[in-house]
């Protein structure tokens, strides 16, 4: 592993690391990295950063590298961490707060989790509802697989489980307003 | 008994034989659910992934609506990340959050009404009374794991659950059919959610495990609270079996339609036929009374 000056470092990103644990509340400092959120992650196997190693990096001002991994995408949001922490570390919420700046600074390092939350929200502003037709079709064309999720189709039409024609609300202004309203909110932050 | 009612979209797609086993129980007890007029989407785990104030303002509209049309009225979610992201707003909305909320979703918000899950209205005295005295085909010698997942038990400063490592609501509602309850090690571990479409090799182990303890436990089926959870149990265990040359056979129940068939429901009618794993013959051949295979 390449030598890190980490003092200097750490002065560079402090205040953005503060503001960023600060924007959820959480003392990074609080965590003695007894590992506990790695092993009851369900994920932890596929990701390159264990839970409790994101939240060191961070200690250590090491942003970037957080903002490049993998594992907040990988994350599930499961809460397992979070609940069990015996520091009541939020490292769910942390997990999620990297991967929010990550995608703002445009890194994503998971294309393809990028496009699901892309597309899932598209016919949420369209419909103010979530269209399962409308998010496959986007995802399989931008995501290169075009065929996933393709034989279920048959049970599910049987079953009426697929929606052809989206549902929608009825003020669907309100819905559209209140997304822009909390992008540029986002932005401002 | 009423609630104002917040079906999320699920209900009214992959979840349509929770919806159509819900309705069935819900008569039977004399519970009303009277749906919030022109709800959105909650915005799952999209909404807050992109940003706090999406992932609080989404649901955070729908609590405005339901308290403009029904106020005070408990707000039921039967599903657990709508559940979740509900609980969240409500507790954005009651805190120092409630201003830039109201902003956000163009309309007054108080967070007055309580957010409840299936499981905690019907688990109400009376609810559970009703649940009693409506089941008409016990279902004795069946065997079941009840799944909760994560987001109706976690985080517990969200959610208020008190075991949330080992939830009883559910199990306690099961036990009302004459079903027995395995006790298992991964009631709460999480089934991948979304992540299913975007890391579906990442998530697969995940399913593969929650049946393999269910199994070896000695369930004959998974009961869930949870359309998402349903859809990646039941629709995906076929992929499972077949990526791990298993042969898994847990039908997956909505605890509603667990709830309907002892209540005398139709197969058709609650929703059971219509399954991805076939669901049907292991609660066919126990009430004709059949040996369980
Ligand atoms: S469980 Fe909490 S204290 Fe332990 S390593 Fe993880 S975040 Fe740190
Ligand atoms: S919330 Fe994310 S990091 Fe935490 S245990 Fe779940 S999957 Fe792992």
């Amino acid at each position: 592993m390449a030598e890190k000056n980490l003092s200097s470092l750490s002065a560079a990103n402090a205040v953005r690391i503060e503001a960023l644990a600060d924007s959820i509340g959480a003392k990074l400092h609080e965590c003695y990295q007894c590992g506990k959120c790695t092993a009851g992650c369900p994920m932890a196997g596929s990701m390159d950063l264990m839970p409790r190693q994101v939240i060191r990096h961070l200690q250590l001002g090491l942003l970037d590298e957080a903002l490049h991994s993998r594992a907040p995408w990988i994350c599930a949001t499961c809460y397992t961490c979070s609940a069990r922490c015996p520091h009541d570390v939020p490292i769910s919420e942390l997990m999620e707060a990297v991967r929010q700046q990550a995608e703002r600074a445009g890194i994503r390092p998971i294309r393809r989790s990028h496009l699901f939350t892309k597309y899932f929200l598209l016919p949420l502003k369209w419909f103010g509802k979530n269209h399962e037709l409308t998010l496959t079709m986007f995802y399989n064309l931008a995501s290169g697989r075009v065929l996933q999720h393709f034989s279920y189709l048959p049970a599910m039409l049987k079953g009426s489980k697929l929606k052809i024609f989206p549902a929608r609300v009825k003020n669907r202004e309100a819905v559209r307003r209140l997304m822009e309203n909390c992008e540029r909110e986002a932005e401002r932050i | 008994m009423k609630y104002s009612y917040f079906p999320g979209c699920g209900m009214e797609a992959t979840g349509i034989e929770y919806a159509k086993s819900l309705a069935f129980v819900n008569r039977a007890i004399g519970v009303e659910f009277i749906e919030i007029d022109d709800w959105n989407c909650c915005g799952a785990t999209a909404g807050h992934s992109t940003s706090h104030e999406l992932g609080m303002a989404l649901p955070a509209r729908n609590l405005a609506l339901s308290e403009q049309q029904r106020p005070g009225m408990p707000i039921v979610v039967p599903c657990a990340s709508c559940y979740s992201r509900m609980k969240y707003a409500l507790q954005a909305a009651q805190g120092s959050e409630n201003e830039k909320l109201s902003r956000l979703i163009g309309m007054p918000v108080s967070g007055a009404a309580e957010i409840v899950s299936i499981m905690e209205a019907y688990s109400d005295p009376v609810a559970a009374e009703a649940i009693k005295a409506a089941i008409k085909k016990p279902l004795d010698g069946l065997k079941v794991a009840c799944y909760y997942g994560c987001l109706y038990t976690r985080p517990p400063k969200v959610t208020g659950m008190e075991n949330c490592e080992d939830p009883q609501a559910m199990d306690e509602l099961v036990r009302l059919t004459g079903a027995a309850c395995v006790d298992w090690a991964f009631k709460t571990e999480c089934c991948g959610a979304g992540h299913h479409v975007d890391l579906p090799a990442e998530s697969k182990p995940l399913l593969y495990k929650i049946y393999k303890n269910a199994r070896a436990n000695g369930a004959q089926a998974i009961i869930t609270a949870c359309p998402m959870c349903m859809m990646n149990l039941d629709m995906r265990q076929g992929a499972v079996n077949m990526a791990y040359g298993e042969d898994f056979d847990l039908p997956v129940y909505f605890l509603t339609e667990l709830l309907a068939v002892a209540m005398g429901a139709g197969f058709g009618e609650c929703g059971v036929a219509t399954h991805f794993h076939p669901a049907k013959k292991l609660l066919q051949n126990l009430i004709n009374n059949k040996e369980v295979v």
